[in-house]
C-alpha cells in the first residue's frame, strides 16, 4: 500500500555520506592536500578564482577538492563564500602598466621595447603524452631569470601615432555584485560580467566572431600575465597603501575599424582581464568585448556575440548550471497540471470528432 | 556557524532586499530589481525565495517549507534545514503554526492569515518573457500596460483548443495594473492569491523581487465568454478523501495503477489526525505517519 513518503531526509543523508565517501576515493591512495592543489594544478585554481571573483588560491584548492574536481562545482562553493564577506571598500585601479611579467608577447610587431617573454607556455609544445610524468620521472630543470622590467604596452606606442581609438577615461564603474543588472550595460558594466563569464561561453561566443557571426578582425596587440600589486586608497591616511599582490592575464586587441562620419579610420580596442593565468579566457574576453562595441562604433549588427542581452544574460556558469540543472528537481504539481489538461484536451477533441461523424 | 551572521545574509544585503520589498510591497504586482547574490544553493533551487526569507526572517519566527506542496521534498527539506542551521529558527510543518512559509509551486490548501508571510521561489518573473524574450521590451510593455499580446496568445489557444491551455503558472492581473507570473503554481491555486496573508516573490537568478499586499485584487486573465477554469485531477485523496484539494497522482505499478493524493501532505496528514479516510485507506492502516 502507499504511504505517504516520509524518506526526504534519511536520503539526503545517505546521499551526503555517500558523496563524503567518493569524494575521499580510495583511503588507500594518499589524500589531495591544498597545496598539492595550488602548486600543482595552477590552472584550474586560477580558473576557480576568476569564475569565482575571489583571488585567493588557498580557497580555490579546497573547493577543487570539495568539488571531486568539478570546476564549475568549485565556482560555485567560491561564489557562495564570497558572496558572505562584507565589502570593505574599493581598491584602487591596479596598474597592468608596471605589472612583473612572467610572459608578454605581442602578435602585432616582431620585436619592441620589453622584448617578448613566451614564459611557461604550453604553445610550442608537442602535445604528446608524457610518459616520464606517468612514472614520476625527472624532475625539470628551472631556466628562469629573476624580476624583469616593466614594459610599455603596445596600445600606448600606437596611441603615440594616433592610430589607436583613445582609451575611455573611466568614472567609478559600478559593481554587478552590488547593482542589479540593467540593460543596456555600459562597457565596464559588460567587462565585469565577462571577467566573471564560463571560460566555455566566451571562448565560442569569441569563435563565431572569428567565424564571420560578427567579423572584428581582431589581432593580439599584447598578452601579459605577471604580478601586480593591489593599492587600497585609506581614508583615515589620505593615500593608498599596499595591500597585496595577485597575478593577473590582461590580453588587449587592435582592431580595424572603417571609421564613420565623425571618427576617422583607426584601430580600436578589445580588451579582456582576468585573475590568475587564464590566457584563453582573457583573449576570449577581448574578442567579445570588442564585439559588444558593435551598435556603439556603428557597425552592422545581428550576430550572437554582438547581443549584449544574449551574451551578458547567459555567460555565469553559476547561473546556468543551476537554471539548466534545477530541471531535475520534482515538477509533479505542474506536470499533474498538464497530465489533466491533455487527457481534457484529447476527450473534447474525441466529443468533437464524434459529433461530428 | 558562528562564521555567518543571522539568517546567512549581511546585514547592508538584507537592508538592500528589504527596501525591494517595501517598494514591492507598494506597488503590487511591479518587478523591481535587485542585486540578487550568490547564494549557497544552485540558481533554480529556491535562491531569491532564500534571500527574501533570509532578509524578513526574525528569530522568533516559525518557518515553513514546502515544495510541490510537501515539506518532506528533498529540497525543502534542504532549504528548511539551511535556515535552522544559520538562522536558529524553530521549523514547523504546520501551516497555521508558521509565521513564514517558503513555498515552490504551490499554495498550501489551509487558507492562510493575517500576520503570516508566504514567499514563493520564481524562476522566470516575466509572464511576457516566452511572447517577449527581451527584457527593455517587457518592462515598456509593462510600464504602458500594453498587454495585448498576452490576449492574444489567450485567444489562440482558445481557437485552436477550445480552452486555454496554460495549466500553471497562469498569468494574473494584480490590482488592475500589472500582469504577473504567479510563478509556477497550477491555475487551481490562482483563486487563493486574494488573501489575508502577505505574498512576496523572489527570482534569483533573475535578479527581480514583487509582491501582493493582503487583500489585493487577483485576477487571473480571461474572457467574458471563456472564463478562467482552475483545474484539478477529479478524484477525491485516497489517504484523506478530501475531494476539493489538489492532488498528486502517483503510479502504484506498471499495469496502469493510479492513486491519487492531496499534494499538500500537512493539510492530509491533518485531515487523517480528524479520523477522516480516503479510499486508499482502509481504517485498520489508519495511524500512517
Amino acid at each position: 500500500m502507499y504511504v505517504a513518503t516520509k524518506g526526504g531526509e534519511v536520503a539526503i543523508d545517505a546521499a551526503h555520506a555517500w558523496l563524503a565517501e567518493e569524494r575521499r576515493g580510495d583511503a588507500a591512495t594518499p589524500a589531495l592536500t591544498d597545496a598539492q592543489v595550488t602548486g600543482q594544478l595552477t590552472l584550474s585554481v586560477a580558473r576557480v578564482m576568476v569564475e569565482g571573483a575571489l583571488y585567493d588560491p588557498d580557497l580555490a584548492a579546497l573547493a577543487i577538492r570539495q568539488a571531486r574536481g568539478d570546476l564549475i562545482e568549485a565556482v560555485f562553493l567560491i561564489r557562495a563564500y564570497r558572496t558572505t564577506l562584507p565589502r570593505l571598500g574599493y581598491t584602487d585601479p591596479i596598474d597592468t602598466g608596471a605589472m612583473q611579467c612572467e610572459r608578454r608577447i605581442s602578435a602585432t610587431f616582431k620585436d619592441l621595447p620589453g622584448g617578448q617573454v613566451l614564459g611557461p607556455t604550453f604553445d610550442y609544445t608537442h602535445r604528446l603524452l608524457d610518459f616520464a610524468l606517468a612514472a614520476e620521472g625527472l624532475e625539470p630543470t628551472t631556466t628562469r631569470e629573476g624580476p624583469v622590467p616593466p614594459k610599455p604596452r603596445v596600445s600606448g606606442l600606437l596611441d603615440r601615432e594616433g592610430l589607436m581609438e583613445p582609451a575611455e577615461e573611466g568614472g567609478v564603474p559600478g559593481d554587478v555584485t552590488r547593482t542589479p543588472l540593467s540593460l543596456p550595460a555600459d562597457r565596464a558594466t559588460r567587462l565585469q560580467v565577462l571577467a566573471r563569464a564560463d571560460e566555455g561561453f566566451l571562448l565560442s561566443m569569441a569563435y563565431s566572431t572569428q567565424r564571420g557571426f560578427g567579423r572584428t578582425h581582431a589581432f593580439v596587440g599584447e598578452l601579459r600575465i605577471g604580478a601586480v600589486v593591489v593599492e587600497m586608497e585609506i581614508p583615515e591616511l589620505g593615500f593608498g597603501i599596499e595591500i597585496g599582490e595577485m597575478v593577473v592575464t590582461e590580453c588587449e586587441t587592435v582592431n580595424q575599424f572603417t571609421g564613420s562620419g565623425v571618427a576617422p579610420p583607426q584601430f580600436t580596442r578589445g580588451y579582456g582581464l582576468t585573475l590568475g593565468r587564464c590566457e584563453r579566457k582573457a583573449i576570449s574576453m577581448s574578442l567579445v568585448d570588442r564585439a559588444l562595441r558593435a551598435e556603439e562604433l556603428g557597425e552592422e549588427t545581428g550576430a550572437p556575440a554582438q547581443d549584449q542581452e544574449f551574451v551578458l544574460m547567459h555567460s555565469d556558469n553559476v547561473q546556468a548550471t543551476g537554471f539548466l540543472e534545477h530541471i531535475k528537481l520534482p515538477h509533479y504539481v505542474d506536470f499533474q497540471a498538464e497530465l489533466e489538461l491533455i487527457r481534457r484536451l484529447r476527450r473534447e477533441a474525441g466529443e468533437r470528432r464524434e459529433a461530428a461523424e | 556557524m558562528t562564521e555567518y551572521g543571522f539568517a546567512y545574509l549581511d546585514e547592508p544585503t538584507k537592508r538592500m532586499i528589504r527596501r525591494a520589498l517595501l517598494k514591492a510591497l507598494a506597488v503590487p504586482g511591479y518587478q523591481v530589481p535587485f542585486a540578487s547574490r550568490e547564494m549557497p544553493m544552485p540558481y533554480g533551487w529556491g535562491t531569491g525565495g532564500v534571500q527574501v526569507t533570509a532578509a524578513i526572517l526574525m528569530p522568533e519566527d516559525r518557518l515553513k517549507v514546502i515544495d510541490q506542496g510537501a515539506d518532506d521534498t528533498t529540497n525543502a527539506v534542504s532549504i528548511r534545514r539551511f535556515f535552522a542551521r544559520v538562522a536558529g529558527v524553530e521549523t514547523t510543518t504546520a501551516t497555521e503554526d508558521a509565521t513564514v512559509i517558503q513555498t515552490r509551486h504551490r499554495i498550501p490548501e489551509t487558507p492562510l492569515s493575517e500576520g503570516q508571510i508566504l514567499v514563493y521561489q520564481v524562476p522566470i518573473p516575466e509572464p511576457l518573457r516566452f511572447l517577449e524574450p527581451r527584457e527593455p521590451e517587457t518592462r515598456r510593455m509593462h510600464a504602458l500596460e500594453e498587454y495585448g499580446l498576452m490576449h492574444v496568445k489567450l485567444y489562440e489557444d482558445i481557437a485552436r483548443h477550445g480552452r486555454v491551455t496554460t495549466s500553471y503558472a497562469y498569468p494574473v492581473r494584480v490590482e488592475g495594473h500589472y500582469v504577473m507570473d504567479p510563478s509556477p503554481i497550477p491555475a487551481f491555486d490562482n483563486p487563493k492569491m486574494e488573501m489575508d496573508a502577505i505574498q512576496l516573490f523572489g527570482a534569483g537568478r533573475e535578479q527581480r523581487i514583487y509582491a501582493i499586499p493582503p487583500h489585493t485584487k487577483v485576477v487571473s486573465l480571461d474572457f467574458d465568454d471563456h472564463p478562467f477554469e482552475p483545474g484539478r485531477a477529479p478524484q477525491t485523496c485516497a489517504l484523506c478523501g478530501a475531494a476539493d484539494s489538489y492532488l498528486d497522482e502517483v503510479v502504484t505499478d506498471d499495469a496502469g495503477g493510479r492513486m491519487f493524493v492531496c499534494s499538500d501532505t500537512d493539510f492530509c496528514g491533518g485531515r487523517r489526525a480528524r479520523g477522516l479516510r480516503g479510499p486508499g485507506l482502509s481504517v485498520a492502516a489508519g495511524d500512517v505517519a
